[in-house]
């Protein structure tokens, strides 16, 4: 029984539960956000090293044997993924503190951060399918609250939007897994994926196989499924983008890779074919839509499609090193993107608008923030040594190796559009003059006050730290991916982990 | 360590240049010279012992996971470039500080120019294949920057853009062909590749690597039809033109090639694009420089050409075109760099770069007037000055296999170019009558002259002595090309041949195209028609292209509408999924579909026809109540299937669910039918596809012989384990009690959120 295991519910629940109670007493709220976010991260980072030294670890609820009760499982993906949860909130909480308005940070806000990085961990240690789904409607709610939060016009739009969609996942995912339980008398993951190796009618799985497919497809923001993401995410304040940017379609990614690596590989030529078709769509209609656009946070908001793409282009080719290069691809891109997204927000708290057109001069005025920019930016279109890099390096190697040409292409090709993309935002935000001088409101308020400046800062630049880290050590990360890849090819170790020695 | 120390060791003073700056001010060009200066001492005292053939290596592990090291490699080739790279390099930082005296971006200047050389250092050094590409992309990055450094004009920033997208359209290039390198020979190691050529040369996937590796090369070194970016890169500040965009980066394509020669050449795939690439790209700069009228310009296009001629001898790759390659590479960067930083000077100095406008700015510039007519002379490859033995072996190299009649044309042809242009670039400035222009010429700083003056006065002393470097710096540089011992003794006097006369006619006529220039273009001005269809306009077309792609894709799949976002989603889950159902389509038995009683078919009836009622009705209150009977329909079943509380739940919920309904929607506006037939029909056929998928799934799924299911667990252990009767209150708070904790915060959220969405809104932001 190792309570490492639990903690990430308990301190994010504990955390949400705390900020309720001090309603009205907002420094308290505040501090409680910032110790609860950092203490998710700390045991995050002890569940790693566990899962690191001692294996797969396994927790029963209410010591409920498996496949009776729910189990809570870490293997090194699960755990890898909250670590980076771990740091999305620590960041996004930190820069909350200065973004967030007066209004949201009484209704609530941090309670819902909160409560979303519960959901999120829930779902990514969950050994349970139906508990899987209980996470995602955790999530689910505290997003749609978070995204609502306000009711200004356009977030209602894009609330109305996004939680249709999402509903439309959660019927097709309750649907799956009511048929699943149909077929094979469980819920357990570990005890599904034993009961599928063998099906009676593997055409019948690999039907409602399609049907999670779509639900977390949906989720995921993949081709053709991804419309709630790029109606929405422009909408809500910065730091809720950001995180959403994080850690939302992630999940859905981390649900793809757990079922079709555990639970659907029964038909793979099939399956996972379709997944690397997805993919490469996913891929290049993202970038495109990325191209079309003239706002920061929507160009941003394309990009998580397209990149989306690459996360599940190693699944669908299904090798070890393809797995691997997923994971290194997901852990690098949550850190990238939300860093854009961070520092999108910069650029308006600077100049009050996210438009394209009416951005300039940032790089003149503010050369750190611009080199704080670039290292994300170039990083996501792939340029070396930065984390993007070897990301794409591992899937293309994959690919190659599997005699992928095609998608490999296409990988490489999107990259050079995705470049193109960031250099939009670099000509017209960074380098361009501003198309009239900033108003004196605006620069008091930048310079005003330095300090909260500064703090606005620090995420960034942890993050970007983090991406050089990925970049110039990104062996180490390699290593820890490629075990993790291992763990996910080869099922009876994690089965074993929850079942004993019942296979 | 030294190699790595001495590539990394820039990136690292580049990061500290601005706050260098900040303290040494105009010093600080001078200062930081000394660093190049001394990695180009460090290089000198590897002369000897590559000249001898030995070879430094290095490496260290870096992602050993993927097999990539951290490698350097130091031969003649690599030596050859490093020379140039640092010695260029300290003149440039020199350059500079007189160019940009007092800009306010300075410091950055000084970082990027810093990080330009150290990547520059690492492509010719690396060798690992993923270590070159990443300072090759790194160099283009560099240049992005250094062409964008005017970034608040227009002009440049489209420029850097076009430069930034042409070369990493070929940096992608590159890439997929050291994959697919890898793939073929297992290593990233460029000392292995080029061991391993024979196997490479019969692999199937040498075409794929050649065309890659090729479309890397030609957009880096600005082959035709890649070239248009590098004249538009003359935006850039001339310390980088003369850098950047003649001396270094733009050769690296040349280096690449002529690197991977052993590893790729001698098939005829690459030698006839290769040299034909080359040939037009020669011709097709040559003409374009002689009708500029823009020092800058002119020069540009001049390298264009140049590079071209170095790319046509690689592709030709006989011993002979190999030495005339490597000997023309180092004079063109003598000369080369001399007249752009002249160029510079004069533009500093007198106020324009037209052509047209300057002369007679040898008495007021004298040193430059120097300066520029040596260069000239070399360009013009004149006896006595370096650029003569390029040109000779040049022609030498093309004459000795009769078969290449018309590339010796072609070549002389763009010699005699190259011969006007370099009275019109480095000598016409100087001298005639002064013309009056907007600022009173003076001679330049020594800091804008000390470059141009040691380049030209180099090209000289080697043009004299060219034993100097023959044996030492440029044979070992051949060697490690063509990787088997040939000769090269550099001489001024070959004897009276017929090369040295074609060289001579070549000046001769040359002089006479310098004259007639005017009269010349005047002549040939219907061809400024064609300027129009070239590839800087494929370029623009492209970029246009993909932006309209990119909005018209968008604008149909995101289209805003919610009700096509529902319908792609349900199509694509019916379809994935409704595949495979198909396939095995007559092991589905309808049979049991009929096999129930009486009282369940009514329920399910009932379903139906409220369903169906639902879509029908015209008042949105009846399409309530029919959603209401499917619910309360659905709650009959549950009683049916002994789920009583379930039931209660249901009908609990359903109830709610209509007033709620009835209460909101008694404010929406009058109903009315928006939709057309065809839509609804479309609607139609989709749900009901979709509905008959999911019975579909039912059906099969209920034929399938079950797995003992885990219920009968909770059956057995609920009183004796968990002390409960109710199976159901059981699951939720014991055996499940984790979901039920979930569901219970779900609810905690949606009251917040229903709180704040009543209560809080952010015009009235202080609410608390």
């Amino acid at each position: 029984m190792k309570i490492q295991l639990i903690l990430p519910l308990l301190i994010p629940l504990t955390t949400a539960i705390l900020s309720l109670l001090a309603w009205n007493w907002s420094t308290g709220r505040r501090a409680i956000s910032v110790a609860g976010a950092f203490l998710l991260l700390a045991d995050a980072a002890w569940l790693l090293a566990t899962v690191w030294d001692d294996g797969i670890q396994v927790m029963a609820m209410g010591n409920w044997p498996a496949p009776f009760g729910i189990v809570f499982v870490a293997d090194l993906f699960s755990a890898m993924m909250v670590v980076i949860a771990g740091v999305m909130g620590f960041a996004v909480a930190i820069y909350s503190l200065v973004t967030m308005d007066r209004g949201r940070e009484s209704f609530g806000y941090y309670a819902l951060l909160h409560f979303l990085l519960l959901g999120v961990c829930g779902a990514f240690l969950t050994g349970d399918l139906f508990n899987l789904y209980v996470w995602f409607e955790v999530m689910l709610m505290a997003s749609f609250v978070l995204l609502a939060l306000g009711g200004e016009r356009p977030q209602m739009e894009g609330a109305i939007k996004y939680v249709t969609l999402n509903l439309i996942s959660s019927a097709l995912f309750l649907a799956a897994v009511g048929l699943l339980y149909g077929v094979a008398g469980t819920l357990n993951m570990a005890d599904l994926a034993q009961k599928l190796r063998a099906p009676d009618d593997a055409n019948l799985v690999t039907t409602i196989a399609m049907l999670f497919l779509v639900a977390f497809g949906i989720k995921a923001g993949i081709f053709p499924l991804f419309f709630w993401l790029p109606a929405s995410y422009h909408t809500p304040p910065v730091a809720v983008s950001a995180i959403f940017a994080a850690l939302l379609t992630k999940v859905g990614v981390y649900a793809l890779i757990r079922v079709f690596t555990l639970l659907f590989v029964q038909d793979i030529g099939y399956t996972h074919t379709v997944i690397l078709i997805l993919a490469g769509l996913t891929m290049v209609t993202g970038v495109l839509g990325a191209i079309a656009q003239n706002e920061f946070r929507r160009i941003l908001a394309f990009h998580i499609i397209s990149q989306i793409g690459y996360m599940i282009m190693g699944l669908g080719i299904f090798t070890q090193a393809a797995l691997a290069g997923s994971i290194f691809y997901t852990l690098h891109h949550i850190i990238v993107k939300t860093n854009l997204f961070l520092v999108s927000g910069v650029a308006h708290f600077v100049h009050g608008t996210y438009d394209l057109k009416k951005l300039g001069g940032l790089y003149k005025n503010f050369p750190g923030l611009s080199f704080l920019f670039l290292i994300p930016a170039l990083s996501l279109a792939g340029v070396p040594p930065l984390s993007g890099f070897f990301g794409k390096l591992t899937l293309a190697q994959a690919g190659i190796a599997s005699e992928q040409y095609v998608i490999v292409a296409t990988a490489l090709a999107v990259g050079l559009l995705t470049l193109f993309s960031m250099t939009k935002i670099w000509l017209e935000a960074f380098w361009k003059a501003p198309p009239q001088l900033p108003t004196e409101a605006c620069d008091a308020k930048a310079l005003g006050s330095r300090a909260a400046y500064y703090l606005l800062l620090s995420p960034i630049i942890l993050l970007a730290l983090l991406t050089l880290i990925f970049g110039f050590a990104a062996e180490a990360i390699l290593v820890v991916s490629l075990r993790a890849a291992e763990q996910l090819m080869n099922p009876a170790e994690y089965i074993r982990a929850v079942l004993g020695k019942t296979s | 360590m030294g190699l790595v120390s001495a590539v990394l060791s820039g990136f690292v003073l580049a990061l500290i240049a601005p706050w260098i700056y900040r303290i040494a001010r105009g010093a600080t060009g001078w200062l930081l010279a000394i660093f190049p200066l001394a990695l180009f001492a460090y290089f000198l005292s590897y002369i000897g012992a590559v000249a001898a053939g030995d070879v430094v290596r290095v490496s260290y592990p870096w992602v050993p996971s993927l097999g990539i090291n951290l490698s350097f490699y130091l031969d003649g080739l690599s030596l050859l470039f490093a020379f140039l790279i640092t010695g260029i390099g300290a003149l440039v930082l020199i350059y500079t500080g007189g160019y940009l005296k007092d800009h306010s971006h300075l410091g950055r200047f000084y970082g990027f120019i810093l990080f330009f050389m150290a990547s520059m250092l690492g492509v010719v050094l690396a060798d690992n294949t993923m270590g070159l590409f990443l300072f090759w992309e790194l160099t283009s990055v560099s240049s992005f920057l250094l062409i964008g450094f005017e970034h608040e004009k227009e002009s440049s920033r489209a420029a850097a853009l076009q430069a930034l997208l042409v070369t990493a359209l070929g940096g992608m290039a590159l890439l997929g062909g050291f994959l697919l390198l890898n793939q073929a020979v297992g290593s990233w190691e460029i000392s292995e590749l080029v061991r391993q050529g024979d196997a490479i040369r019969t692999h199937s996937l040498y075409i794929p690597i050649v065309l890659l590796v090729l479309a890397g090369a030609f957009t880096k070194s600005a082959q035709f039809p890649f070239h248009f970016w590098l004249p538009s890169a003359m935006e850039a500040p001339t310390p980088v033109s003369a850098y950047l965009h003649s001396a270094t980066m733009v050769k690296a394509g040349v280096y690449l090639l002529a690197r991977m020669t052993p590893a790729l050449a001698e098939t005829a795939l690459w030698t006839g694009t290769v040299t034909a690439v080359g040939a037009v790209t020669m011709v097709f700069g040559a003409a374009i420089a002689f009708r500029q009228s823009d020092l800058k310009l002119i020069l540009a296009y001049s390298t264009v050409s140049a590079l071209g001629i170095m790319m046509m001898l690689l592709g030709v790759g006989t011993a002979g075109a190999v030495q005339a390659m490597v000997v023309f590479l180092f004079g063109h960067a003598l000369y080369k760099g001399a007249l752009f930083m002249l160029a510079g000077a004069i533009d500093h100095e007198a106020g324009t770069r037209d052509v047209n406008r300057l002369a007679g700015l040898r008495s007021a510039m004298p040193v430059s007037a120097a300066a520029g007519l040596l260069a000239a002379l070399s360009m013009a490859a004149v006896p006595a000055l370096f650029g003569f033995y390029g040109k000779e072996l040049f022609y030498e190299s093309l004459a000795e296999d009769y078969l290449m009649p018309v590339l010796l044309f072609a070549s002389v042809l763009t010699s005699m170019i190259f011969v006007a242009v370099a009275v019109l670039a480095g000598i016409k400035p100087f001298i005639g009558e002064t013309t009056s222009s907007a600022k009173q010429p003076h001679e330049a700083p020594i800091s804008l002259w000390l470059g141009p003056v040691t380049l030209a006065a180099t090209g000289l002393v080697l043009g004299l002595w060219p034993s100097m470097v023959d044996k030492s710096a440029l044979l070992p540089a051949i060697h490690a090309v063509l990787w088997r011992p040939v000769f090269l003794e550099l001489a001024l006097w070959h004897g009276l041949n017929p090369i040295f006369l074609l060289s001579m006619a070549t000046l001769a006529s040359g002089s006479g195209l310098f004259i007639f220039r005017s009269r010349l273009l005047r002549l040939f001005s219907w061809l400024d028609a064609l300027r129009d269809c070239g590839p800087r306009n494929g370029y623009s077309l492209a970029l246009a292209g993909l932006n309209a792609a990119a909005q018209a894709q968008t604008r149909v799949l995101q289209s805003g509408y919610l009700r096509y976002y529902l319908l792609i989603v349900v199509a694509t889950a019916t379809v994935l999924s409704g595949y495979k159902l198909l396939q095995d389509i007559e092991s589905l038995s309808f049979g049991r579909l009929f096999d129930v009683t009486f009282y369940e078919a009514a329920p399910a009836l009932l379903i139906l026809l409220a369903a169906f009622m639902a879509t029908r009705v015209r008042s949105r209150l009846a399409a309530i109540a029919a959603l209401g009977v499917v619910g309360f329909s659905v709650a009959l079943v549950f009683v049916l299937f002994s789920a009583p509380d379930l039931a209660m739940t249901q009908f609990s919920i359903e109830t709610l669910t209509v007033i709620l309904f009835v209460l909101v929607f008694y404010h929406l506006p009058r109903f009315a039918i928006l939709s057309s037939a065809w839509t609804r029909a479309r609607d139609t056929f989709v749900a009901l596809t979709a509905g008959g998928l999911i019975t579909a799934i039912m059906l099969k799924a209920s034929g399938v012989e079950l797995h003992p299911k885990i219920s009968t667990y909770y059956i057995e252990n609920s009183v004796p384990l968990a002390h409960g009767h109710n199976i159901v209150n059981v699951i939720l708070v014991e055996f499940r009690g984790l979901d039920t904790l979930g569901e219970i915060t779900v609810l905690a959220i949606a009251a917040v959120g229903v709180y704040a969405l009543l209560k809080f809104w952010p015009g009235k932001t202080e609410t608390r």
